[in-house]
């Protein structure tokens, strides 16, 4: 017996350190409670992982915070994540796999409009809410279900382009081009920038398309500018929207050009060169030097948690972090006001938040049954790229 | 302006031209193709890129290093896809092509990165005033050099040793196997120019577009159309197709409206081969009864 007792005394560190590692990563909530599980369908690889990877990062911190104040109804929160592979159909087999078997609470989208309106039905009929945080799609939210339980903190297509239609025409536009991604995100842009342009009476040089493959927009840019185009309104991933600078650059025709936030998703400053920066493009939150307390305090923490972000041209794309990270805190709220995690009441959980004082702005009651985004376009500023850095325009740019 | 969309239809149809002659060579020689063809383009620009860019290689030793591992990964695929299938009479080489192309894409999408680079080059901003158009020196260049490579495999194939035994397996495997060329070893040479080809295509595309681990995937499938709709068997077919197409995109894209070009083009592509089953140049294989 005397040779035990010491045995045993070594076995206490051990112990006793895993406790507190499971007390350090749980927080205050109580370990024996099993974690509420969060879902995101995101496109992981591809072109766009660079956008799952900032939807995964503000999800962490907002939950890592959440976590540390205590969790959900007593519970940590958990995030179970699948890669959609920008692909529809992979896109519901993983929204379903994440409902059913991993029985996550509340399910966030990623970056594809194409992807989150093929969940839309999926989940209004399994009835557990929906949170999109970066696909802006007008009929994400605006589904026509009679039960919607579908969210969003990100921006809307039809409110972009009323917005971007307002900035060229105080910019001086009178007779846009429009030059578009080919897909449903292009043709839901399009219908945006038709409503807004017809509200002003205003006249359109014409409708043209790009896509990823295209090697030279040098034809379609000449059709708008045979046409009398003033100003372009781009709507375009990364690749295509440098794709449209450089062969503006090659035309040598210096013509406005305001964007959705395409040009945000990758190194838009790289492969769009030196007039990258002709661009003005639409975000919802930007990280610059000074971002307030609550920025600066995120901008810390995603330092310390992933030690690749350096300087501020790292925590790009910015809007995926931040819609990512309010979107975390509102649904935590809505958990909280629901007092379970049954669908149809963390839906109506949303409704009831009154107040959060969030990263991108102060949401006051931000959802209503008839008003599922938290976001409108005076949430919206204008942008852009300087030195590989998405930086807010000054008024006189 | 038509000279702009003139240029860009040139140099986007020189790359598919190149593309295509990959599958025109492979097909004469062994009457298979390399549907991995659009990959190999891809693994040219990525390479570039990565030696250029990353490693900061002289582009003096990293071009001809680029086009030399082209050229391994043709003998690569020959011997491992096509040879273990062609051998025994099947046809599974086929999808055996496809897959290593798609394998060697999301090879390349897991070590190079999945974001689009740019391959920064001084020729990109140089511009010369052409017909009252700017046109970019490098789409220029472009269709040059297709144009001296088709024109240096002509040579090759009708002045050079290399070119009458590839005429020979050509034109009757089993008796060039009897006069003892090595049929193996000229079919794995087709493969190896074929995915060197594309190489070359994917280093010149490189600046002007965006270096991606999925770049490949569609110029594939154009090219592949084009070799079929220039007639497989004929080189200058291929080649004359490829500028056509692209020649046909541009100009229809300015006339009609991008939401027109796919449309347009591929229903061309249909009425030419409904018309002319063999391709715009091919003629119709002999069968000896």
């Amino acid at each position: 017996m005397a040779t035990r007792l010491p045995n045993l005394q070594r076995l206490l560190f051990p112990v006793a350190a895993a406790v507190t590692l499971n007390m350090a990563v749980f927080g205050g909530a109580q370990a024996s409670e099993p974690p509420i599980k969060v879902g995101l369908v995101a496109a992981l690889s591809g072109q766009s992982a660079k956008s799952g990877e900032a939807l995964t990062r503000g999800l962490t911190m907002a939950i890592n915070e959440v976590n540390a104040s205590g969790g959900v109804l007593g519970r940590p929160l958990e995030l179970v994540r699948r890669d959609d592979e920008s692909n529809p159909s992979k896109g519901i087999l993983a929204a379903r796999e994440l409902v059913q078997r991993e029985k996550v609470a509340v399910l966030f989208g990623g970056l594809d409009t194409p992807v989150s309106l093929a969940i839309v039905p999926l989940v209004n009929q399994m009835k557990v809410p929906f949170m999109g945080i970066w696909a802006a799609g007008t009929k994400i939210t605006e589904n026509g279900a009679a039960d919607n339980y579908v969210f969003r903190v990100s921006a809307v297509d039809e409110l972009v382009d009323e917005a971007l239609v307002k900035y060229g025409v105080d910019n001086g536009m009178k007779k846009p081009g429009m030059i578009l991604i080919n897909n449903p995100w292009g043709e839901s842009n399009e219908a945006g920038f038709k409503r807004a342009l017809e509200k002003r009476g205003m006249p359109n040089a014409g409708v043209e398309r790009i896509q990823d493959s295209d090697l030279d927009v040098v034809p379609q840019l000449t059709r708008l500018k045979n046409a009398g185009a003033d100003t372009l309104l781009l709507v375009g991933n990364v690749s295509p929207s440098a794709q449209v600078v450089k062969s503006l650059d090659r035309m040598g025709w210096d013509v406005p050009v305001v964007s959705h936030w395409g040009p945000a998703g990758g190194r838009f400053g790289e492969l769009a060169g030196p007039n990258a920066s002709r661009v003005h493009f639409i975000q919802t939150y930007v990280f610059t030097e000074n971002n307030g307390a609550k920025g600066d305090a995120l901008l810390a923490a995603l330092k310390t948690a992933y030690p690749q972000i350096k300087t501020l041209a790292d925590v790009t794309p910015a809007v995926g972090i931040a819609n990512a990270y309010d979107a975390l805190h509102l649904t935590a709220q809505a958990i909280e006001k629901a007092g379970s995690t049954d669908g149809k009441a963390v839906r109506d959980g949303f409704y009831a938040i009154n107040e959060y004082d969030g990263l991108i702005k102060h949401y006051t009651q931000p959802f209503t049954p008839s008003k599922h985004d938290a976001l409108g376009p005076d949430d919206y500023l204008f942008t852009h790229v300087v030195n590989d850095q998405i930086v807010p325009l000054k008024p006189e740019e | 302006m038509f000279t702009a969309a003139i240029i860009t239809g040139l140099g986007l149809g020189s790359m598919y031209a190149l593309l295509a002659l990959g599958f025109h060579l492979t097909y004469v020689v062994s009457r298979t193709v390399n549907f991995a063809q659009g990959s190999a383009m891809m693994v040219g620009a990525v390479l570039g890129y990565t030696l250029c860019i990353n490693w900061g290689w002289s582009l003096w030793l990293a071009l001809p290093l680029t086009l030399i591992l082209c050229g391994l990964y043709g003998l690569v695929i020959e011997r491992w896809l096509v040879r273990p299938f062609h051998s025994r009479g099947s046809q599974a080489w086929l999808m055996a092509t496809v897959a290593g192309g798609i394998l060697v894409d999301n090879l390349a999408l897991f070590t190079f990165g999945k974001e689009p680079r740019q391959f920064e080059s001084s020729l990109v901003n140089l511009n010369i005033e052409l017909f009252g158009s700017n046109v970019g020196a490098l789409q220029l260049l472009i269709p040059l050099a297709g144009a001296a490579i088709a024109l240096a495999l002509y040579l090759v194939r009708r002045y050079t040793r290399l070119g009458k035994v590839l005429e020979a397996c050509v034109q009757n495997p089993r008796a060039a196997m009897l006069m003892g060329i090595n049929v193996n070893r000229v079919v794995a040479i087709a493969f190896a120019v074929s995915t060197l080809f594309a190489g070359v295509a994917g280093l010149l595309i490189a600046p002007l577009f965006s270096v991606n681990a999925e770049m490949g995937m569609l110029f594939g499938l154009k090219a592949f159309a084009v070799a079929i709709l220039g007639g497989i068997t004929s080189a200058g077919g291929v080649f004359t197709a490829g500028l056509l197409f692209g020649l046909t995109e541009a100009l229809i894209t300015l006339y009609f409206g991008s939401a027109f070009t796919q449309i347009f083009t591929f229903a061309l592509v249909i009425v030419a081969l409904a018309i002319r089953p063999n391709g715009l140049f091919g003629s119709q294989a002999l069968v000896k009864v």
